[in-house]
């Protein structure tokens, strides 16, 4: 009898272990709509193709909020294995050390091979430290581009503009065809971060904020940068130029309705283009300034990177190691860009997606890809500065102000360098 | 009359308890923790902190616009509280003294109170967007451009029609309470002293309705220093930029989007103790002139 209890016992306590044998994960991310559904589907792959893992794909809202609500858990002790942190949270999450297991080091330490050199050369540094080792794992990268309205140029009879001075002398005419001849969506990331990466000039001080972040300060004073927003803003006033306020979508319907002639997007907007947009478009590059001297390299990337927390048990690790092997895997990686618009950011799954001849069919979703595939300069490597999404947003008011001729573009800069660089030190404090 | 009185010293304590412990946990401890963190500048994640004594406060109040947002904010609550206790008081007056068709006009009124906040920011957002709102095309005919998101007047004015809607409702049914429960006979005895309607208002209903108009003054104040928040959240679409914002917007801005949670935690003090010497005027000063009947 006791023998057939003890058997019993055993029985159960195998049928336990084998119902917990997989290790569940989970992953916090900040995606919605069509997106979020994508991630969901790449959790499904990675559940269906190994069987030691389960993962589970939480979404805590948008980018801020899914930083503050990993911040907020790992305070208590509750963090996800796996936190989705965008392009402004890199310096908050990254400078926390022991918040985080590097990406590169999990992968080395649970036996994957990981190579640096696979990724392509934009998404390189921006989530990596000082000596190129990744922290992050870049996820969805995207890069700002221009989405031109295909009828209007037609229309006016003109050619894509390459740099703003082109844009200068085909605007007249994109107005004259009866279009508003430039809209964009998002002024911090696409007229100032991107500006700095695209026209090569430094952002801030210490190498961008890598170095240090103590006596770290922003350089949005610099002449060029005062330039570009006296251009924006003189381009407004004749015409030229649409701003509809900070909000994304209020400036890109604008352009969905086929009233502007170019815009400048993400890489990642594709997808939803596609079926928003009501006339044939195409996309190209980022224009820059051609006057100004070793312009026309990458832009930064843009999107949002995954980060595995730190504090959780070995074989849990495993698993998120396990993920992001399988996330960088070729096939997953030309799934993800397919079916978001987001670029590929391996090598290998760019040269794949080529080769099948996805890009003849959709040139436009190549553009982000190139972009980020030209030159390397000194200052498009990335920015690692702190409180970041604070200095976006004084710079967010700061720019509506601009336009609602409050202030002048140069006054703007000042106000912005001057409290940006109030809130860099205070970052620097956090560290102490 | 007779008194009644507690037997045991002990039970009136036990009975206070639950309530004490729910204030404690969810009122003192987290003030306790805010008062402590606003005197350091802390890492997010909770790893280094660097105690900066008054600097957060002094930071903040140092700061335009904080002070531009602060000036926002009393312009904000005092023209919310004064436009949603008149509106809701001419509306009830007027649903008071309708005969027929009473209820279906109360109904009317009430529903509004039904939708929360945000839904109600929802509403205003589309109603006021800069390129399908019904309303901005409308005054585009008076030749009103109006930018909601890119103009700060334009989007103060949509905040606060929109939190001032949504408000009405609770004001209108307090109010028609309020009137309801003045006696038939006073109206009548005042009817048959002044034949002027105006004058009886201001003379004999509003006194007897002082205890309605202040209990709505509170509620209204905390209703537009803290509950607007999703309209606030709403209407902006989570870039202020230049837009109006209030205090408690801020308080959240800072710490939960910018994660700096000295500033916060400064600011929300600060917060506080407004709230507490407003409640203590409100209740000195104006309550003396509340006649309770």
């Amino acid at each position: 009898m006791s023998k057939k209890i003890a058997f019993a016992g055993l029985a159960l306590a195998f049928s336990v272990t084998n119902t917990y044998a997989a290790t569940t994960i989970t992953w916090w991310h900040g995606m919605g709509g069509r997106n979020g559904e994508v991630i969901n589907e790449v959790a499904q792959k990675f559940n269906a193709a190994q069987s030691e893992c389960v993962l589970n794909p939480v979404s805590k809202g948008s980018y801020e909020e899914a930083l503050s609500a990993g911040i907020a858990a790992f305070r208590s002790g509750e963090q996800p294995n796996i936190l989705q942190v965008f392009d402004a949270g890199a310096a908050t999450i990254i400078n926390a050390k022991g918040a985080t297991i590097a990406a590169e080091d999990l992968l080395k330490d649970n036996g994957f091979s990981f190579d640096r050199n696979a990724f392509i050369e934009g998404v390189r540094y921006f989530y990596a430290d000082a000596d190129g080792k990744f922290v992050g794992m870049p996820f969805n990268s995207s890069a700002p581009i221009m989405y031109i309205n295909d009828e209007a140029l037609k229309k006016a009879g003109v050619e894509a503009p390459k740099t703003w001075e082109e844009f200068e002398t085909i605007a007249p005419k994109l107005k004259e065809a009866g279009y508003i001849p430039l809209v964009q969506s998002q002024l911090t990331w696409q007229f100032t971060e991107n500006f700095f990466s695209r026209n090569n000039i430094q952002f801030a001080s210490n190498t961008n904020g890598y170095d240090s972040v103590v006596d770290t300060t922003i350089n949005v004073t610099d002449p060029n940068h005062v330039m570009m927003y006296e251009k924006l803003k003189a381009w407004y006033d004749q015409g030229l130029f649409g701003y509809y306020g900070a909000a994304w979508s209020d400036n890109q319907k604008v352009f969905e309705d086929g009233k502007a002639a170019l815009w400048i997007g993400s890489s990642g907007s594709f997808g939803g283009l596609q079926k928003t947009a009501k006339m044939p478009f195409s996309a190209t590059f980022l224009p820059y300034w051609n006057a100004i001297q070793g312009a026309g390299g990458h832009s930064f990337i843009g999107g949002a990177a995954l980060f595995a927390m730190a504090g959780k048990p070995a074989e849990e690790n495993k698993c998120t190691a396990a993920f992001f092997n399988f996330l960088t895997s070729t096939e997953i990686q030309k799934f993800y860009h397919e079916a978001t618009g987001y670029v590929a950011i391996t090598s290998a799954a760019y040269e794949l997606t080529k080769s099948e001849g996805y890009y003849k069919e959709k040139p436009a979703a190549e553009v982000g890809i190139l972009q980020l595939q030209l030159p390397s300069g000194e200052w498009n490597k990335g920015y690692r500065l702190g409180f970041y999404p604070r200095i976006r947003a004084i710079m967010e008011r700061e720019y509506n102000r601009i336009f609602a001729g409050e202030v002048t573009p140069k006054d703007a800069m000042e106000t912005i360098k001057k409290e940006a660089d109030e809130l860099l030190a205070r970052f620097a404090k956090t560290a102490g | 009359m007779k008194r009644v009185q507690f037997q045991s010293k002990t039970l009136p304590y036990l009975l206070l308890l639950p309530q004490f412990v729910i204030i404690s946990i969810f009122f003192y401890w987290p003030a306790a923790q805010a008062i402590t963190s606003s005197f350091y500048i802390e890492d997010p994640f909770g790893f280094g902190s660097t105690f900066v004594g008054f600097a957060n406060y002094t930071d903040v109040l140092f700061s335009a616009e904080y002070r531009a947002i602060a000036a926002f904010t009393v312009v904000f609550s005092v023209l919310v509280t004064f436009l949603v206790l008149s509106l809701g008081l001419l509306l009830a007056l007027k649903a008071d003294a309708v005969i027929r068709g009473q209820s279906a006009y109360k109904t009317l009124l009430i529903v509004v109170y039904a939708i929360a906040p945000p839904v109600a920011g929802l509403i205003g957002m589309m109603f006021f967007d800069q390129h399908i709102g019904p309303f901005v095309k409308f005054v585009s005919l008076f030749g009103w451009d109006m930018k909601v998101g890119l103009n700060y007047y334009d989007t103060a004015f949509a905040m606060i029609v929109v939190a001032v809607w949504n408000q009405i409702p609770y004001n209108f049914i307090v109010f028609l309470s309020g009137l309801q429960g003045i006696p038939v006979s006073v109206r009548e005895a005042a009817a048959i002293d002044c034949k002027s309607g105006t004058r009886r208002f201001w003379t004999i209903i509003l006194p007897l309705l002082t205890p309605t108009t202040f209990f709505l003054l509170v509620i209204n104040m905390t209703y537009s220093l803290f509950d607007t928040f999703a309209v606030i959240d709403v209407i902006s679409k989570d870039k202020p930029a230049n837009n109006p914002i209030t205090l408690v917007y801020k308080v959240y801005l800072d710490g939960f989007r910018g994660n700096d949670l000295g500033s916060s935690s400064a600011q929300s003090v600060i917060l506080m103790l407004v709230v507490l010497v407003l409640t203590m005027v409100q209740f000195r000063f104006i309550e003396r002139r509340v006649h309770y009947g």
